[in-house]
Protein backbone atom coordinates (compact mmCIF):
# COMPACT_ATOMS: atom_id res chain seq x y z
CA UNK A 1 0.00 0.00 0.00
CA UNK A 2 1.30 3.39 -0.89
CA UNK A 3 0.56 7.30 0.61
CA UNK A 4 -2.59 7.39 -1.39
CA UNK A 5 -4.07 4.28 0.06
CA UNK A 6 -2.94 4.92 3.86
CA UNK A 7 -4.70 8.12 3.52
CA UNK A 8 -7.89 6.49 2.13
CA UNK A 9 -7.73 3.78 4.91
CA UNK A 10 -7.18 6.26 7.72
CA UNK A 11 -10.15 8.03 6.56
CA UNK A 12 -12.45 4.69 6.36
CA UNK A 13 -10.72 3.68 9.80
CA UNK A 14 -11.49 6.83 11.29
CA UNK A 15 -15.32 6.40 10.17
CA UNK A 16 -15.50 3.02 11.35
CA UNK A 17 -13.99 3.70 14.83
CA UNK A 18 -16.68 6.51 15.46
CA UNK A 19 -19.97 4.47 16.08
CA UNK A 20 -21.57 7.74 17.36
CA UNK A 21 -20.86 9.74 14.33
CA UNK A 22 -22.06 6.84 11.60
CA UNK A 23 -25.69 6.56 13.82
CA UNK A 24 -25.73 10.09 14.89
CA UNK A 25 -25.76 11.31 10.65
CA UNK A 26 -28.46 8.32 10.06
CA UNK A 27 -30.75 10.27 12.03
CA UNK A 28 -31.44 13.11 9.47
CA UNK A 29 -32.15 11.24 6.96
CA UNK A 30 -34.38 8.87 8.59
CA UNK A 31 -36.14 11.75 10.59
CA UNK A 32 -36.22 13.54 6.48
CA UNK A 33 -37.88 10.37 5.28
CA UNK A 34 -39.97 9.48 7.70
CA UNK A 35 -41.56 12.94 8.28
CA UNK A 36 -41.54 14.33 4.92
CA UNK A 37 -42.32 11.28 2.79
CA UNK A 38 -45.15 10.50 5.02
CA UNK A 39 -46.24 13.85 5.77
CA UNK A 40 -46.13 15.09 2.44
CA UNK A 41 -47.09 12.45 0.68
CA UNK A 42 -50.84 12.00 0.49
CA UNK A 43 -50.71 15.51 -0.70
CA UNK A 44 -47.81 14.87 -3.69
CA UNK A 45 -50.32 11.97 -4.37
CA UNK A 46 -53.71 14.57 -4.53
CA UNK A 47 -51.10 16.62 -6.94
CA UNK A 48 -50.93 13.86 -9.57
CA UNK A 49 -47.31 13.61 -8.72
CA UNK A 50 -47.39 9.65 -7.43
CA UNK A 51 -45.69 8.13 -4.34
CA UNK A 52 -43.69 10.78 -2.77
CA UNK A 53 -41.74 8.42 -1.10
CA UNK A 54 -40.58 7.25 -4.56
CA UNK A 55 -39.67 10.68 -5.65
CA UNK A 56 -38.26 11.61 -2.42
CA UNK A 57 -35.56 8.41 -1.43
CA UNK A 58 -32.88 9.21 -4.28
CA UNK A 59 -33.06 12.94 -2.87
CA UNK A 60 -32.29 12.08 0.77
CA UNK A 61 -29.68 9.89 -0.29
CA UNK A 62 -28.04 12.55 -1.89
CA UNK A 63 -28.33 14.62 0.98
CA UNK A 64 -26.68 12.17 3.69
CA UNK A 65 -23.70 11.90 0.75
CA UNK A 66 -23.36 15.89 0.79
CA UNK A 67 -23.43 16.27 4.42
CA UNK A 68 -21.42 12.88 4.80
CA UNK A 69 -18.69 14.17 2.34
CA UNK A 70 -18.50 17.72 3.17
CA UNK A 71 -17.99 16.71 6.73
CA UNK A 72 -15.43 14.95 5.70
CA UNK A 73 -13.57 17.58 3.54
CA UNK A 74 -13.55 19.61 7.00
CA UNK A 75 -11.34 17.36 8.61
CA UNK A 76 -8.62 18.49 7.33
CA UNK A 77 -9.63 21.71 10.04
CA UNK A 78 -9.82 19.34 12.37
CA UNK A 79 -6.29 17.41 11.68
CA UNK A 80 -4.96 21.39 11.16
CA UNK A 81 -6.14 21.61 15.34
CA UNK A 82 -4.93 18.45 16.46
CA UNK A 83 -1.58 18.95 14.72
CA UNK A 84 -1.74 15.94 12.25
CA UNK A 85 -1.71 17.89 9.62
CA UNK A 86 1.85 18.56 10.27
CA UNK A 87 2.95 15.22 9.89
CA UNK A 88 1.19 14.71 6.45
CA UNK A 89 2.30 18.32 4.83
CA UNK A 90 6.17 17.32 6.33
CA UNK A 91 6.38 14.04 4.81
CA UNK A 92 7.85 13.24 1.28
CA UNK A 93 4.61 13.13 -0.23
CA UNK A 94 3.26 15.34 -2.78
CA UNK A 95 0.45 17.32 -1.73
CA UNK A 96 -1.19 16.47 -4.55
CA UNK A 97 -1.29 12.96 -3.10
CA UNK A 98 -2.29 13.38 -0.17
CA UNK A 99 -5.13 15.33 -1.73
CA UNK A 100 -5.76 12.44 -3.26
CA UNK A 101 -5.83 10.08 -1.13
CA UNK A 102 -7.95 12.50 1.66
CA UNK A 103 -10.75 13.12 -1.04
CA UNK A 104 -10.91 9.00 -2.15
CA UNK A 105 -11.57 8.38 1.63
CA UNK A 106 -13.74 11.13 2.49
CA UNK A 107 -15.55 9.90 -0.62
CA UNK A 108 -15.61 6.31 0.09
CA UNK A 109 -17.28 7.22 3.50
CA UNK A 110 -20.03 9.34 2.35
CA UNK A 111 -20.77 7.15 -0.29
CA UNK A 112 -20.84 3.81 2.38
CA UNK A 113 -23.04 6.50 4.17
CA UNK A 114 -25.43 6.51 1.25
CA UNK A 115 -25.89 3.01 0.52
CA UNK A 116 -26.75 2.49 4.14
CA UNK A 117 -29.47 5.57 3.60
CA UNK A 118 -30.58 3.79 0.35
CA UNK A 119 -31.14 0.49 2.49
CA UNK A 120 -33.14 2.40 4.97
CA UNK A 121 -35.27 3.68 1.71
CA UNK A 122 -35.84 0.21 0.83
CA UNK A 123 -37.32 -0.55 4.52
CA UNK A 124 -39.32 2.63 3.97
CA UNK A 125 -40.79 1.33 0.76
CA UNK A 126 -39.03 2.77 -1.84
CA UNK A 127 -38.70 0.58 -5.25
CA UNK A 128 -36.17 0.55 -7.52
CA UNK A 129 -37.91 -0.20 -11.28
CA UNK A 130 -34.85 -1.97 -13.00
CA UNK A 131 -31.96 -3.02 -10.98
CA UNK A 132 -29.96 -3.37 -13.90
CA UNK A 133 -29.65 0.60 -14.03
CA UNK A 134 -28.37 0.43 -10.26
CA UNK A 135 -24.31 0.31 -11.44
CA UNK A 136 -25.30 4.10 -12.47
CA UNK A 137 -26.97 5.02 -9.84
CA UNK A 138 -24.33 3.97 -7.38
CA UNK A 139 -21.84 5.79 -9.84
CA UNK A 140 -24.00 8.93 -9.65
CA UNK A 141 -23.63 8.65 -5.90
CA UNK A 142 -19.73 7.95 -5.78
CA UNK A 143 -19.00 11.09 -7.96
CA UNK A 144 -21.36 12.93 -5.65
CA UNK A 145 -19.69 11.94 -2.67
CA UNK A 146 -15.96 13.37 -4.43
CA UNK A 147 -17.21 16.06 -5.71
CA UNK A 148 -18.44 17.61 -1.94
CA UNK A 149 -15.46 16.21 -0.32
CA UNK A 150 -13.14 17.75 -2.45
CA UNK A 151 -15.41 20.82 -2.25
CA UNK A 152 -15.15 20.45 1.37
CA UNK A 153 -11.34 19.95 1.12
CA UNK A 154 -11.12 22.96 -0.80
CA UNK A 155 -13.07 24.81 1.61
CA UNK A 156 -11.58 24.02 4.50
CA UNK A 157 -8.00 24.49 3.20
CA UNK A 158 -8.65 28.51 3.92
CA UNK A 159 -10.72 27.99 7.06
CA UNK A 160 -7.95 28.60 10.31
CA UNK A 161 -10.84 26.85 12.50
CA UNK A 162 -14.22 26.03 13.03
CA UNK A 163 -15.61 29.53 14.03
CA UNK A 164 -17.11 29.69 10.36
CA UNK A 165 -18.58 26.08 10.70
CA UNK A 166 -22.13 27.63 11.48
CA UNK A 167 -21.58 29.99 8.08
CA UNK A 168 -20.49 27.23 5.56
CA UNK A 169 -23.37 25.07 7.21
CA UNK A 170 -26.44 27.85 6.46
CA UNK A 171 -24.60 29.63 3.83
CA UNK A 172 -23.18 26.38 1.76
CA UNK A 173 -24.74 23.10 2.61
CA UNK A 174 -28.73 24.17 3.25
CA UNK A 175 -28.73 25.56 -0.15
CA UNK A 176 -27.29 23.05 -1.88
CA UNK A 177 -29.51 20.48 -0.53
CA UNK A 178 -32.94 22.89 -0.28
CA UNK A 179 -32.13 24.24 -4.10
CA UNK A 180 -31.09 20.69 -5.76
CA UNK A 181 -34.67 19.35 -6.43
CA UNK A 182 -33.68 16.41 -3.86
CA UNK A 183 -37.16 17.44 -1.87
CA UNK A 184 -39.24 18.86 -4.64
CA UNK A 185 -39.73 18.71 -8.64
CA UNK A 186 -37.98 21.58 -10.63
CA UNK A 187 -40.80 21.69 -12.77
CA UNK A 188 -42.62 25.24 -13.47
CA UNK A 189 -41.04 26.73 -10.18
CA UNK A 190 -40.40 31.02 -9.72
CA UNK A 191 -37.86 31.35 -12.60
CA UNK A 192 -35.24 32.92 -9.91
CA UNK A 193 -35.01 29.07 -7.93
CA UNK A 194 -34.85 27.62 -11.23
CA UNK A 195 -32.11 29.53 -12.82
CA UNK A 196 -29.94 28.90 -9.05
CA UNK A 197 -31.06 25.36 -9.35
CA UNK A 198 -29.74 24.87 -12.63
CA UNK A 199 -26.28 26.20 -11.11
CA UNK A 200 -26.68 24.00 -8.67
CA UNK A 201 -24.37 20.61 -8.96
CA UNK A 202 -26.57 18.69 -6.75
CA UNK A 203 -29.81 19.42 -8.88
CA UNK A 204 -27.93 16.94 -11.50
CA UNK A 205 -26.50 14.78 -9.33
CA UNK A 206 -29.93 14.15 -8.15
CA UNK A 207 -31.23 14.05 -10.80
CA UNK A 208 -29.08 11.56 -12.34
CA UNK A 209 -29.54 9.26 -9.32
CA UNK A 210 -33.17 9.66 -9.54
CA UNK A 211 -33.08 8.92 -13.23
CA UNK A 212 -31.30 5.63 -12.41
CA UNK A 213 -33.07 4.21 -9.99
CA UNK A 214 -36.46 4.49 -12.01
CA UNK A 215 -37.51 7.64 -11.29
CA UNK A 216 -38.34 10.99 -14.32
CA UNK A 217 -35.57 12.32 -15.90
CA UNK A 218 -35.63 16.36 -15.59
CA UNK A 219 -32.29 17.41 -16.82
CA UNK A 220 -31.53 14.10 -19.24
CA UNK A 221 -28.77 11.37 -17.56
CA UNK A 222 -26.08 12.64 -20.25
CA UNK A 223 -26.34 15.67 -18.81
CA UNK A 224 -26.21 14.95 -15.56
CA UNK A 225 -23.46 12.32 -15.88
CA UNK A 226 -21.63 15.57 -18.01
CA UNK A 227 -22.39 18.14 -15.18
CA UNK A 228 -20.94 16.57 -12.50
CA UNK A 229 -17.94 14.85 -13.35
CA UNK A 230 -16.91 18.20 -15.02
CA UNK A 231 -17.88 20.26 -11.81
CA UNK A 232 -15.95 17.62 -9.86
CA UNK A 233 -12.57 17.94 -11.69
CA UNK A 234 -13.27 21.73 -11.55
CA UNK A 235 -13.56 21.59 -7.80
CA UNK A 236 -10.93 18.85 -7.35
CA UNK A 237 -8.55 21.00 -9.26
CA UNK A 238 -9.22 23.66 -7.29
CA UNK A 239 -9.12 21.89 -4.33
CA UNK A 240 -6.02 20.56 -4.87
CA UNK A 241 -4.56 24.07 -5.34
CA UNK A 242 -5.60 25.31 -2.36
CA UNK A 243 -4.22 22.81 -0.23
CA UNK A 244 -1.28 22.96 -1.64
CA UNK A 245 -0.95 26.11 -0.37
CA UNK A 246 -1.61 25.41 2.79
CA UNK A 247 1.01 26.81 5.77
CA UNK A 248 1.48 26.03 8.90
CA UNK B 1 35.98 9.38 -1.25
CA UNK B 2 31.78 10.26 -1.04
CA UNK B 3 31.75 9.05 2.69
CA UNK B 4 34.70 11.47 3.38
CA UNK B 5 33.51 14.31 2.15
CA UNK B 6 30.01 14.06 4.17
CA UNK B 7 31.44 13.17 7.40
CA UNK B 8 34.10 16.59 6.91
CA UNK B 9 31.05 18.85 5.99
CA UNK B 10 28.73 19.86 8.76
CA UNK B 11 24.74 18.16 8.48
CA UNK B 12 23.24 21.35 8.76
CA UNK B 13 24.33 24.18 6.97
CA UNK B 14 22.71 27.44 7.79
CA UNK B 15 24.15 30.79 5.84
CA UNK B 16 22.28 34.50 6.27
CA UNK B 17 19.30 33.32 6.97
CA UNK B 18 16.38 35.61 6.98
CA UNK B 19 12.82 35.31 7.28
CA UNK B 20 9.82 38.50 7.20
CA UNK B 21 6.10 38.08 7.58
CA UNK B 22 5.31 41.53 6.09
CA UNK B 23 7.04 44.10 8.24
CA UNK B 24 7.63 41.51 11.17
CA UNK B 25 11.13 40.53 10.73
CA UNK B 26 10.69 37.04 12.52
CA UNK B 27 14.28 35.91 11.58
CA UNK B 28 17.50 38.36 10.84
CA UNK B 29 20.48 37.16 9.32
CA UNK B 30 21.30 33.82 11.12
CA UNK B 31 24.07 31.81 10.25
CA UNK B 32 25.24 28.27 12.00
CA UNK B 33 26.14 24.88 11.53
CA UNK B 34 25.72 21.41 13.04
CA UNK B 35 28.31 19.01 12.86
CA UNK B 36 27.32 15.23 11.93
CA UNK B 37 26.36 13.35 15.43
CA UNK B 38 25.97 16.89 17.15
CA UNK B 39 23.47 17.27 20.40
CA UNK B 40 22.82 20.84 19.28
CA UNK B 41 20.42 22.97 21.56
CA UNK B 42 18.79 26.40 19.56
CA UNK B 43 18.10 28.08 22.96
CA UNK B 44 16.11 31.89 23.22
CA UNK B 45 12.90 33.68 24.50
CA UNK B 46 9.34 33.27 23.34
CA UNK B 47 9.50 34.83 20.04
CA UNK B 48 12.94 34.83 19.61
CA UNK B 49 12.60 33.20 15.81
CA UNK B 50 13.65 29.63 17.17
CA UNK B 51 10.39 28.14 15.66
CA UNK B 52 9.89 29.92 12.51
CA UNK B 53 14.14 29.05 12.04
CA UNK B 54 12.70 25.13 12.43
CA UNK B 55 10.28 25.55 9.96
CA UNK B 56 12.88 26.98 7.74
CA UNK B 57 15.19 23.59 8.56
CA UNK B 58 12.21 21.41 7.99
CA UNK B 59 10.74 22.35 4.41
CA UNK B 60 7.42 24.35 6.34
CA UNK B 61 8.33 27.74 5.39
CA UNK B 62 10.71 29.29 2.55
CA UNK B 63 13.31 31.70 3.83
CA UNK B 64 13.07 35.32 2.88
CA UNK B 65 16.96 34.81 1.65
CA UNK B 66 19.53 32.83 3.06
CA UNK B 67 20.95 29.38 2.09
CA UNK B 68 20.00 26.18 3.90
CA UNK B 69 21.12 22.89 3.46
CA UNK B 70 20.37 19.78 5.12
CA UNK B 71 22.09 16.58 4.65
CA UNK B 72 23.87 18.66 2.12
CA UNK B 73 20.03 19.26 0.27
CA UNK B 74 18.29 22.36 -0.11
CA UNK B 75 14.90 22.66 1.52
CA UNK B 76 13.69 24.64 -1.14
CA UNK B 77 14.33 22.90 -4.30
CA UNK B 78 15.03 19.41 -2.75
CA UNK B 79 12.39 19.30 -0.75
CA UNK B 80 11.70 15.66 -1.06
CA UNK B 81 15.30 14.71 -0.13
CA UNK B 82 15.83 17.07 3.00
CA UNK B 83 12.26 15.66 4.14
CA UNK B 84 13.77 12.06 4.17
CA UNK B 85 16.88 13.31 6.01
CA UNK B 86 15.29 14.37 8.96
CA UNK B 87 12.75 13.55 11.61
CA UNK B 88 10.80 15.98 13.42
CA UNK B 89 9.06 16.19 16.98
CA UNK B 90 6.89 19.06 17.22
CA UNK B 91 5.82 21.59 19.46
CA UNK B 92 2.56 20.71 19.74
CA UNK B 93 1.41 17.18 19.10
CA UNK B 94 0.47 15.81 15.51
CA UNK B 95 -0.47 12.07 16.25
CA UNK B 96 -3.93 10.80 15.11
CA UNK B 97 -5.60 10.25 18.30
CA UNK B 98 -8.12 8.23 16.47
CA UNK B 99 -5.35 5.45 15.26
CA UNK B 100 -3.87 3.34 17.23
CA UNK B 101 0.36 3.80 18.68
CA UNK B 102 0.93 1.12 15.96
CA UNK B 103 -1.09 2.21 13.05
CA UNK B 104 0.83 5.88 13.73
CA UNK B 105 3.97 4.42 13.42
CA UNK B 106 2.39 2.07 10.01
CA UNK B 107 1.02 5.49 8.35
CA UNK B 108 4.32 7.26 8.58
CA UNK B 109 6.23 4.12 7.89
CA UNK B 110 4.42 4.28 4.39
CA UNK B 111 4.61 8.13 3.98
CA UNK B 112 8.25 7.74 4.00
CA UNK B 113 8.21 4.91 1.73
CA UNK B 114 10.30 2.27 3.88
CA UNK B 115 10.12 -1.17 2.40
CA UNK B 116 7.56 -3.80 3.80
CA UNK B 117 10.20 -5.76 4.37
CA UNK B 118 11.66 -3.95 7.46
CA UNK B 119 8.93 -1.52 8.33
CA UNK B 120 7.45 -4.15 10.67
CA UNK B 121 10.89 -5.02 12.27
CA UNK B 122 11.69 -1.24 12.72
CA UNK B 123 8.22 -0.57 15.01
CA UNK B 124 8.69 -3.12 17.10
CA UNK B 125 12.15 -2.30 17.64
CA UNK B 126 11.22 1.53 17.73
CA UNK B 127 7.94 0.41 20.09
CA UNK B 128 9.84 -1.59 22.41
CA UNK B 129 12.83 1.06 22.76
CA UNK B 130 9.94 3.61 23.92
CA UNK B 131 8.55 1.11 26.11
CA UNK B 132 5.04 1.17 24.01
CA UNK B 133 5.19 -1.90 22.95
CA UNK B 134 2.64 -3.38 25.35
CA UNK B 135 0.11 -0.60 24.32
CA UNK B 136 0.84 -0.58 20.63
CA UNK B 137 -3.04 -1.75 19.72
CA UNK B 138 -4.39 1.11 22.14
CA UNK B 139 -6.12 3.97 20.66
CA UNK B 140 -3.61 7.41 20.89
CA UNK B 141 -6.76 9.14 22.87
CA UNK B 142 -6.00 6.77 25.38
CA UNK B 143 -2.57 7.70 26.17
CA UNK B 144 -0.68 10.20 28.56
CA UNK B 145 1.15 13.48 27.66
CA UNK B 146 4.90 12.02 28.06
CA UNK B 147 3.83 8.84 26.46
CA UNK B 148 2.54 10.49 23.48
CA UNK B 149 5.69 11.69 23.10
CA UNK B 150 7.51 9.14 23.43
CA UNK B 151 5.35 7.45 20.28
CA UNK B 152 6.40 10.69 18.51
CA UNK B 153 9.77 9.96 18.89
CA UNK B 154 9.55 6.62 18.17
CA UNK B 155 7.69 7.34 14.77
CA UNK B 156 10.17 10.22 13.89
CA UNK B 157 12.76 7.41 14.00
CA UNK B 158 11.32 5.26 11.59
CA UNK B 159 12.72 6.28 8.39
CA UNK B 160 15.92 5.87 10.35
CA UNK B 161 16.70 9.40 9.61
CA UNK B 162 20.34 11.45 9.37
CA UNK B 163 19.09 14.05 11.58
CA UNK B 164 15.99 14.90 14.49
CA UNK B 165 14.68 17.65 15.14
CA UNK B 166 12.70 18.06 18.78
CA UNK B 167 11.20 21.30 19.04
CA UNK B 168 10.07 21.90 22.76
CA UNK B 169 10.06 18.08 23.61
CA UNK B 170 9.88 18.18 27.17
CA UNK B 171 7.25 21.20 27.44
CA UNK B 172 4.98 20.13 29.58
CA UNK B 173 6.28 16.97 30.86
CA UNK B 174 7.09 15.67 34.13
CA UNK B 175 10.59 15.56 35.76
CA UNK B 176 10.88 11.40 35.23
CA UNK B 177 9.46 11.74 31.75
CA UNK B 178 11.46 14.60 30.98
CA UNK B 179 14.86 12.66 32.33
CA UNK B 180 14.03 9.48 30.64
CA UNK B 181 13.40 11.15 26.69
CA UNK B 182 16.68 12.57 26.88
CA UNK B 183 18.36 9.41 28.19
CA UNK B 184 16.37 7.83 24.78
CA UNK B 185 17.91 10.49 22.96
CA UNK B 186 21.69 10.29 24.52
CA UNK B 187 21.07 6.49 23.56
CA UNK B 188 20.42 7.47 20.09
CA UNK B 189 22.97 10.23 19.60
CA UNK B 190 25.57 7.60 20.88
CA UNK B 191 24.65 4.33 19.56
CA UNK B 192 23.22 5.70 15.36
CA UNK B 193 25.27 9.11 16.05
CA UNK B 194 22.14 10.50 14.87
CA UNK B 195 22.62 14.43 15.06
CA UNK B 196 19.91 16.20 17.18
CA UNK B 197 18.74 19.44 17.00
CA UNK B 198 16.56 20.76 19.70
CA UNK B 199 14.87 23.91 22.02
CA UNK B 200 13.97 23.79 25.38
CA UNK B 201 13.03 25.92 27.62
CA UNK B 202 14.71 23.98 30.27
CA UNK B 203 18.32 25.31 30.45
CA UNK B 204 19.32 22.72 32.85
CA UNK B 205 18.34 20.02 30.02
CA UNK B 206 20.36 22.21 27.82
CA UNK B 207 23.47 22.46 29.72
CA UNK B 208 23.68 18.40 30.53
CA UNK B 209 22.79 17.17 26.94
CA UNK B 210 24.24 19.44 24.53
CA UNK B 211 27.37 19.40 22.85
CA UNK B 212 27.10 22.86 21.40
CA UNK B 213 24.24 25.82 22.54
CA UNK B 214 23.40 28.59 20.08
CA UNK B 215 21.56 31.48 21.95
CA UNK B 216 18.81 33.47 19.44
CA UNK B 217 17.22 36.44 20.40
CA UNK B 218 15.48 39.25 18.41
CA UNK B 219 15.41 36.78 15.12
CA UNK B 220 19.88 37.20 15.58
CA UNK B 221 21.93 34.32 17.06
CA UNK B 222 23.69 36.51 20.06
CA UNK B 223 26.44 33.69 21.13
CA UNK B 224 27.49 29.81 20.36
CA UNK B 225 29.55 27.45 22.29
CA UNK B 226 29.84 25.23 24.38
CA UNK B 227 27.97 25.14 27.40
CA UNK B 228 31.30 26.23 29.46
CA UNK B 229 32.40 28.97 26.44
CA UNK B 230 29.13 30.55 27.27
CA UNK B 231 29.34 30.48 30.63
CA UNK B 232 32.93 31.75 30.27
CA UNK B 233 31.91 34.22 28.38
CA UNK B 234 29.67 35.68 30.12
CA UNK B 235 31.84 35.03 33.86
CA UNK B 236 28.20 32.80 35.28
CA UNK B 237 28.33 30.07 36.95
CA UNK B 238 25.16 28.29 35.13
CA UNK B 239 23.83 28.41 31.81
CA UNK B 240 20.90 29.48 32.63
CA UNK B 241 22.55 32.61 34.52
CA UNK B 242 24.52 33.51 31.18
CA UNK B 243 20.87 33.38 29.49
CA UNK B 244 19.55 36.00 31.04
CA UNK B 245 22.83 38.17 30.88
CA UNK B 246 22.91 37.77 27.23
CA UNK B 247 19.44 37.61 26.71
CA UNK B 248 18.20 40.29 29.29
CA UNK B 249 14.93 38.59 30.55
CA UNK B 250 13.96 34.75 31.96
CA UNK B 251 13.21 32.77 29.34
CA UNK B 252 9.75 30.94 30.72
CA UNK B 253 8.05 35.04 30.09
CA UNK B 254 5.61 35.46 27.30
CA UNK B 255 6.86 37.91 25.19
CA UNK B 256 3.36 39.41 23.28
CA UNK B 257 4.66 39.10 19.38
CA UNK B 258 2.44 38.47 16.62
CA UNK B 259 3.72 34.78 16.41
CA UNK B 260 3.88 33.88 20.10
CA UNK B 261 0.48 35.65 20.17
CA UNK B 262 -0.97 33.55 17.66
CA UNK B 263 0.31 30.16 18.32
CA UNK B 264 -0.89 30.52 22.03
CA UNK B 265 -4.60 31.53 20.14
CA UNK B 266 -4.20 28.31 18.43
CA UNK B 267 -3.70 25.99 21.87
CA UNK B 268 -6.51 27.69 23.14
CA UNK B 269 -9.11 26.25 20.62
CA UNK B 270 -6.70 22.62 21.12
CA UNK B 271 -7.81 22.39 24.73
Amino acid sequence: MGPIGIMWLRQLKRYWRSKARMIGSLGQPILFLVALGFGFGPIYQKAGGGSYIQFLAPGIIAMSILFTAMFSGLEIIWDRQFGFLKETLVSPVSRINIMIGRTLGGATVAFLQGIVVLLLCFIIGFRISDFGLLPLGLLFMFLIALLFTALGTAIASKLEDMQAFPLFMNFIIMPIFFLSGALFPLNGLPSAITIISSFNPLSYGVDGLRTALGGSPHFGLGIDLLVVAFVTLVIGAIGSYLFSKIEI
Amino acid sequence: MAIKKEESHPIIQVKNLHKSFGAIEAVKDITFSVEAGEMFAFLGPNGAGKTTTIKMLTTLLHPTSGEVHINGFDPVHEQDKARKSFGIVFQDPSLDDELTAFENMEFHAILYKVPKEVRTKRIVTLLKFVELWDRKDSLVKTFSGGMKRRLEIARGLIHQPRILFLDEPTLGLDPQTRNSMWEYLLALNKKEGMTVFFTTHYMEEAEKVADRIAIIDHGQIIKQGTADQLKKATKTRTLEESFLKLTGRNIREENATSTSFMRQHRQMWRH
